[in-house]
């Protein structure tokens, strides 16, 4: 297909075409079908006894909105969800043709996410991942319990029945793909690539009593056995008119901070879930990352040496992210690292010094002992950095 | 000291660092002079073949290794061996808006070809992290070029007649390195971005550039940007205000250009009243939260 008659391009990384005052990125026209809706899901605005006002778009109408905005460079495309009207089925079924619609007759090459309905049939969900980029669908709470407290029409078993069928359908269709490519010289414009952004889903945290230990187990789970792209945590927010049995707090977005560090600890630096929390404590610390916590707990592990630890020694290292990590086994093979290196790499030194030795430092050995030492390292009062919020939950870097 | 005269584009540098280093030249010697910064020619060009700016392209090699190309007159003198990631550099940074990048190349091209071979794996060193960053501050600028670029769209209502057009001031010299994308991402459309530093024209088929303009060349605005102030200010959740991160992101500078910069301090003057009406009982969080402004 020539490139010059469609609209619309994926690079793999999604463009923040803006940005709202609460520091979020603007990327995809996100929008609902419809907020009508037959659940009754304590937390959601629009749950079947809110007194909300509905609204609903039709298929031409969301298609319009989407071609609109694109063309004048406002998104890099859409993602669907809708209120559940009538049934599953047929709510689905609606989402599914805005998607064929853009692909088909406007030859719409952006990005399209669907929020797929866990209780919609097979065929259905089949569908929708031909024409959409990424599906997901949303876990909302990490227990049964939970569920059945707050969103009783909710089913676990058929959530993760269905992730799973889509995780089969990723994988076959990459299988498929690697195949077709070894035949023969392929059609590269239109691979039969089912979703290929993969899938993702959603925790409300904060509105049920669920520990940190229980998410992350959650999260690290859907990470392995459904092969999730992402798990997004997100804070419980008041809002309008909302139900009586949920606290009437702001959200806890310190929570939310520290849930997607730890998420970027198992992904990414060899943590195991179950290493950032105990028994004892089963929820992260607010005060300080869960990797310095980690640290502190486990003191007997530092100093670690920069010109010689293994690179899983360095990830754990407080103040060091993935990427300066990268740098540093680089340069350590022409140049022995000392205290200025990390000066110019910009990374935390002050929370890096007690736990690294250089070719010019060692610390002192009692430091890593002191009791104070938590104090020291660790912000001076509950004024958190929530700056750093988004720009680690994008980078990664702890 | 030496004068190295040159037309002010990636190319002209590199055949006049390439005869200083065959004239064992040392940086401290050359005062770098530039004719002009880039400015783009008129002439109509087709995308696939010219946008490529020439130099990585044809002294690609499979190895990690490069010659740097001598050039008729010196078929004698043999081939200087440099790095590719020191081309690869190079060719980015010669978009960086400061005329002391040139200096800064040839200094680090020295010492790469006197001695210090491995010189760009050491990231720490304070030429070569210069170059890094000036690096990222060119591809931050591309990525925001790509991401606050607004068309608007003028002419006829029907879309095959329709023409959009935006205005964006880049801060390096990087509308070669973007028009692939935006060639690419709005094939099926006519439309043109203008710069100070030029502009780019693209008719369904072939990419053209054309000449430096003022913002006042651009269209004024764009029916649909009622419906997407609308959007934006629906998504924007007061129960957490996060400047600092909103402006880190998306720096003031950029405002001018984005219709929904506007309601910025509407929305945030009004974001209190909004969460006491969401029946927040525990205000003092939420102020504990609010970033000074």
């Amino acid at each position: 297909m020539g490139g010059k008659k469609g609209l619309g391009s994926t690079d793999g990384i999604g463009i923040c075409h803006s940005y709202t005052p609460d520091g979020r990125c603007v990327s995809l026209l996100k929008v609902l079908l419809t907020n009508y809706c037959v659940y009754d899901c304590s937390y959601c605005v629009n749950r079947r006894s809110s007194t909300v006002r509905r609204a609903r778009f039709s298929v031409d109408e969301v298609i319009r909105i989407t071609l609109d905005f694109y063309r004048r460079n406002y998104i890099e495309g859409l993602f669907l969800s809708s209120g559940i009207i009538q049934s599953s089925d047929y709510t689905m079924e609606h989402l599914v043709r805005v998607a064929k619609t853009l692909r088909v007759e406007h030859g719409f090459q952006g990005y399209i996410h669907l929020k797929t309905i866990p209780e919609a049939s097979q065929e259905l969900i089949d569908e929708a991942g031909r024409w959409a980029d990424r599906l997901s669908i949303n876990v909302e709470l990490p227990t049964q319990k939970a569920l059945d407290d707050l969103a009783p029409e909710k089913q676990l078993v058929t959530i993760r029945r269905s992730m799973n069928r889509i995780a089969e359908r990723i994988s076959e269709s990459r299988e498929e793909g690697a195949a077709s490519k070894k035949r023969d010289a392929p059609d590269r414009s239109k691979p039969p690539v089912f979703a290929r952004a993969g899938q993702s889903t959603q925790m409300i945290i904060g509105a049920d009593a669920s520990t940190d230990a229980t998410i992350l187990n959650t999260a690290t789970s859907l990470y392995k056995q459904q092969r999730l792209r992402r798990v997004y945590y997100s804070a419980f927010s008041p809002i309008p008119s909302s139900s009586e049995i949920l606290p009437p707090i702001a959200p806890p977005l310190l929570r939310e901070h520290r849930l997607y560090q730890a998420d970027w600890l198992v992904r990414f630096y060899g943590f195991e879930a179950h290493e950032l929390t105990t028994p004892n404590s089963p929820n992260l610390d607010l005060a300080i990352d869960p990797k310095l916590s980690w640290a502190l707990a486990h003191r007997e592990s530092f100093p670690v040496d920069l010109n010689r630890a293994p690179k899983s020694d360095l990830l754990r290292i407080p103040g060091l992210g993935v990427r300066n990590v990268r740098r540093i086994l680089s340069i350590r093979r022409l140049h022995r690292i000392r205290l200025d290196d990390l000066v110019t790499l910009k990374l935390n030194v002050k929370r890096a010094l007690p736990f690294v030795i250089t070719a010019d430092h060692n610390p002192h050995v009692f430091a890593l002992d002191a009791l104070a030492l938590r104090d020291r390292i660790s912000p001076r009062d509950a004024q958190i950095d929530l700056f750093g919020v988004r720009r680690s939950a994008v980078s990664g870097e702890l | 000291m030496v004068n190295a005269e040159f037309d002010g584009t990636y190319a002209g540098w590199r055949a006049a660092a390439r005869a200083m280093l065959y004239a064992n030249v040392p940086p401290d010697q050359i005062a770098w002079g530039a004719q002009s910064d880039p400015q783009p020619s008129l002439l109509a060009i087709s995308t696939q073949a010219s946008l490529k700016l020439p130099s990585l392209a044809d002294a690609q090699s499979a190895e990690s290794e490069d010659s740097i190309r001598v050039s008729e007159d010196r078929r004698a003198d043999p081939p200087l061996s440099v790095p590719k990631e020191f081309l690869r550099l190079a060719e980015c940074i010669s978009c960086f808006r400061d005329s002391a990048r040139w200096t800064l190349l040839y200094s680090v091209l020295w010492r790469i070809t006197h001695g210090e071979r491995s010189l760009l794996g050491i990231v720490v060193d304070r030429e070569v992290h210069r170059m890094y960053a000036m690096e990222s501050a060119i591809r931050r600028d591309e990525h925001k070029m790509k991401a606050f670029v607004r068309f608007r769209r003028v002419g006829s209502d029907d879309e095959a007649d329709a023409r959009y057009v935006a205005w964006f001031t880049p801060a390096h010299f990087i509308l070669d390195r973007v028009a692939p994308f935006f060639a690419r991402r709005f094939a099926s459309m006519c439309w043109s971005i203008l710069t100070p530093d030029g502009s780019l024209h693209w008719n369904r088929e072939e990419l053209a550039k054309g000449p430096a303009l003022k913002r006042s060349d651009a269209p004024a605005g764009d029916e649909l940007e009622t419906l997407w102030r609308t959007y934006y200010a629906s998504v924007f959740n007061p129960a957490r205000l996060k400047l600092r991160a909103m402006r880190s992101e998306m720096p003031k500078k950029y405002w001018a250009g984005l219709p929904e910069a506007g309601l910025i301090p509407s929305l945030v003057a009004d974001a209190p009243r909004r969460v006491r009406e969401m029946g927040v009982k525990d205000e003092t969080q939420i102020n504990v939260l609010r970033p000074a402004q």
